[in-house]
């Protein structure tokens, strides 16, 4: 145990600097030196937003089983079978058709060409499932096709907040899908995630549509105006939405004084939007955000360059975030957040500065206590410690691991749990002292005996460091990065490097009385 | 006698009294858990949790609470966090749809307090991810539990097996106790040291009865409760030097580590004592009980051979 090759020497020795190398690029200027790697602080230390957001998946499946009832009433048209009350409720359709046409119908519905019912090949599935009893028929999503909703929604989802998030000019924030109707969003530096939240909690859903005079709700529906209590009666039909926006920009109108926004239509918008506004002229036109009616101007003369002005009761602020909205493009569902966890920045530099001053106070008393009782065989484990620790840094550095503030107290106490591999040793050694005459021989055998109980007792600690980094989330799973590594780290340093220091120490010493 | 002993002491002599105290300190925590119940934080319960650093020092703890009783937010609790000047807000309420809550409630103190305050950190969890955090933090300390029975499995005889997990239970069920004797508060960082105290003590555990079965086979015709003793008192110097090292390591945290810390270090040196002196005294008096001889783990070693 006490016999080193010189390869194997060399190539301890070459990663002890290796790693060093890349813990120290953490705390030296980064223009004087080769390595431009760190580690990531986590948002409990460098201070920042965390949101995760849900997306609500009730309304866009209403949405996409109204589109089915429409393409259905027309299917059963063009292939001329006869229906009753055909009517959607509760994400179902449902109709009755004579006795005869069920297996026609049938038929239809299990055709795999069928943009009504399309067949996943992947799934090996159908995207609706159909019940029928006697007459009557109910088709609902299937479990896939809701799969394939949540993730072509989660999916343009992602994209819409990434832009409009984008728009507002966090530094590096991470938007990620989380599970399968979740998107996580990490805002580093963002002690007030409230104007985010705001502009992630809107779908930002534009439509034109023209003021009413009819009274009944066949055509028509009364909204309310979102300042205020006004309501107002407006047409059902949309004239033109946000998807023929093409850009749009706060400004200021110059009679008023007024913050509004300016839009651009692109070539089609402003084609329909000049039609319509020409057939309507001395109408009102109502501009609907979400199912609120921002503004119903009159329409004097029709628009036809495609340019238009929203004017509302705005303010710079709120005039400058509605055309970031409605520049980034409508949001498929609207987005909760379930979840949302902010560190002010000074909380996170607090919490820095108290992690290293634990981890300095825990290491000297741990080193202190190590050479009070181990005199010389205390200082190779204190050095061995040291090495450990640049090591520990170093993968940290090299895998660019984040570091949070329970991953801090991962790094101290693994410093305080490293020496036990080295105390089992010295341990064993002394008992085998007692019995062997030759102190090599002695060490020999303390390092093999002991080396059974080192390893079932930090296998059992990696057991929950793993458990903890794929079950633990964000500063938790900081803990169990640095756990984990500290443990692999700690056994190379004892079985390498210490073993190595201490065979070195008893070649100098041979059979002279060693202590311990 | 195996040989001369180091100290004069016999834990196995005592195995009788430490068991009936064990016994009963499990009793209480269970009955402090059930009756009195866990101080979930807002990782697990939901809701909303504020600490905010109050710039003007004559305000009490009541302005604040005062303030935000006129705010109708149910359930909200008031306490000094580390620093004078830190409080902790707590509110029950499950309000996460309305986008501008954080911002009222920070609007309604700077008016009724007059004060600066800075919000130094908001944590607001939907009930959906608080009981999934609860059902992950379940699931993570039984798989740890699992894992660890595994692996003693494969390495030890059956009663070693039980004698550790019972152990390890013990030193769980006794750290949960005192935090709800406590009224600690049990958070995500509360789950990491519980599964952190799981391993430390199998980790004594396993050292104990690593020395417990090399002596076993050594000295065949000694009583398990001589060879209990003798094992105990060799590795009983690693024991506490390597106990005292993690628990100086932890108390260093608790000190200096700053108030987030505290719950997660206090956990943690409860289960260091409690592990370390579970690993002597409940881990290895079950071997006593289930009659493990030279025979269960020579037996074992020809079964290998084989």
């Amino acid at each position: 145990m006490l016999y080193f090759s010189k390869v194997k020497l060399l190539v301890v020795y070459f990663l002890i600097v290796f790693f060093s190398l890349f813990s120290l690029s953490n705390f030296i200027d980064q223009d004087n030196f080769p390595l431009s790697k760190k580690i990531n602080l986590g948002l409990d230390l460098q201070g920042g937003s965390y949101l995760l957001l849900e997306v609500d998946m009730d309304p866009i499946v209403i949405q996409k089983i109204q589109n089915k009832l429409i393409l259905l009433r027309k299917n059963l048209k063009d292939i001329k079978i006869q229906y009753k009350s055909l009517k959607s409720q509760n994400n179902k359709i449902t109709f009755q058709i004579e006795n005869e046409n069920i297996e026609s119908f049938k038929k239809f519905f299990y055709n795999k060409k069928n943009s009504l019912n399309n067949y996943y090949d992947n799934y090996k599935s159908y995207e609706m499932d159909i019940i029928i009893k006697d007459n009557n028929i109910e088709i609902s999503y299937s479990k896939f096709g809701l799969i394939e909703i949540k993730n072509s929604t989660v999916d343009q989802s992602l994209e819409i907040v990434r832009r409009r998030i984008d728009e507002v000019g966090t530094k590096e924030p991470t938007i990620v899908k989380r599970g399968s109707d979740r998107i996580l969003i990490e805002l580093p530096g963002l002690d007030d995630p409230n104007r985010i939240k705001k502009l992630l909690g809107k779908t930002a859903n534009l439509t034109f549509r023209i003021v009413s005079n009819e009274l009944d709700d066949f055509g028509s529906e009364i909204l309310s105006f979102e300042n205020g209590n006004n309501q107002l009666r407006v047409s059902k039909r949309v004239v033109l939405s946000g998807d023929n926006l093409e850009n749009a920009v706060p400004s200021l109108d110059n009679q008023t004084n007024q913050a509004t926004v300016s839009f651009t239509l692109d070539r089609v918008g402003a084609k329909r939007f000049g039609k319509i506004t020409s057939e309507n002229v001395g109408s009102r036109l109502a501009i609907i955000l979400d199912n609120k009616i921002i503004s119903a101007p009159s329409i004097r003369e029709p628009i036809l360059g495609g340019n238009g002005q929203i004017s509302g009761a705005f303010d710079f602020q709120s005039a400058t975030d509605l055309a970031l909205l409605l520049r980034s493009g409508a949001l498929p569902t609207p987005l909760n957040v379930i979840e949302e966890r902010t560190v002010g920045p000074d909380l996170g530099e607090d919490s820095i500065k108290a992690g290293a001053y634990s981890l300095l106070i825990g290491f000297v008393l741990v080193i202190f206590f190590m050479f009070i009782r181990y005199k010389f065989l205390g200082l190779i484990a204190n050095t061995a410690l040291i090495v450990n620790l640049f090591i520990l840094i170093g993968i940290l550095t090299i895998l660019e691991a984040t570091l949070t503030l329970p991953g801090i107290a991962g790094i101290i106490l693994t410093v305080g749990m490293a020496v036990d591999a080295n105390v089992l040793i010295f341990e064993r050694i002394k008992e085998e002292m007692k019995i062997e005459k030759s102190s090599i021989h002695a060490f020999d055998m303390g390092y093999q005996r002991a080396q059974s109980a080192i390893l079932d007792a930090n296998v059992t600690t990696l057991i929950s460091a793993i458990i903890l980094f794929f079950l633990g989330s964000g500063p938790v799973k900081g803990f169990a990065v640095t756990l984990g590594i500290g443990i692999i780290t700690t056994l190379f340093t004892v079985y390498f490097f210490a073993r190595h220091l201490s065979s070195i120490y008893i070649n100098i010493k041979k059979n002279k009385e060693i202590q311990l | 006698m195996i040989k001369e002993n180091i100290i004069n002491f016999s834990f196995s002599k005592y195995y009788r009294k430490f068991n009936f105290l064990s016994l009963l300190v499990i009793i209480l925590s269970v009955y402090f858990i059930v009756f009195k119940g866990l101080n979930f934080g807002v990782d697990f319960k939901g809701g909303t949790l504020i600490e905010i650093r109050v710039e003007n020092k004559n305000i009490e703890i009541s302005d604040i609470r005062k303030s935000l009783l006129k705010m109708d937010l149910g359930d909200v609790t008031v306490k000094r966090f580390g620093n004078k000047k830190d409080y902790l807000i707590k509110i029950e309420k499950r309000n996460t749809t309305n986008e501008n809550f954080i911002k009222s409630i920070n609007n309604k103190l700077n008016l009724d307090l007059s004060s600066d305050i800075d919000f130094r950190r908001v944590e607001n969890v939907g009930p959906k991810v608080s009981s999934e955090l609860l059902n992950d933090a379940i699931l993570a300390i039984s798989l740890a539990l699992a894992a660890m029975l595994f692996y003693i499995w494969i390495r030890f005889e059956w009663q070693f097996s039980l004698g550790a997990i019972i152990a390890i239970i013990h030193d769980v069920i006794i750290t949960l106790g005192i935090f709800s004797f406590l009224e600690y508060e049990i958070n995500l960082s509360i789950v990491a040291a519980v599964l952190t105290i799981v391993g430390y003590s199998m980790n004594d555990t396993v050292v104990i009865f690593d020395r417990i079965r090399e002596n076993l086979r050594k000295y065949i015709k000694v009583p398990i409760e001589e060879i209990c003793d003798t094992s105990t008192k060799e590795t009983l110097s690693r024991t506490m030097v390597t106990s005292i090292t993690t628990l100086l390591a932890l108390i260093s945290i608790y000190i200096f580590g700053g108030a987030i810390l505290k719950g997660f270090s206090f956990a943690m040196i409860v289960g260091v004592i409690v592990g370390t002196y579970s690993s002597i005294f409940v881990a290895a008096p079950v071997l006593k009980h289930t009659k493990v001889t030279s025979k269960t783990v020579l037996k074992e070693d020809e079964k290998e051979n084989n």
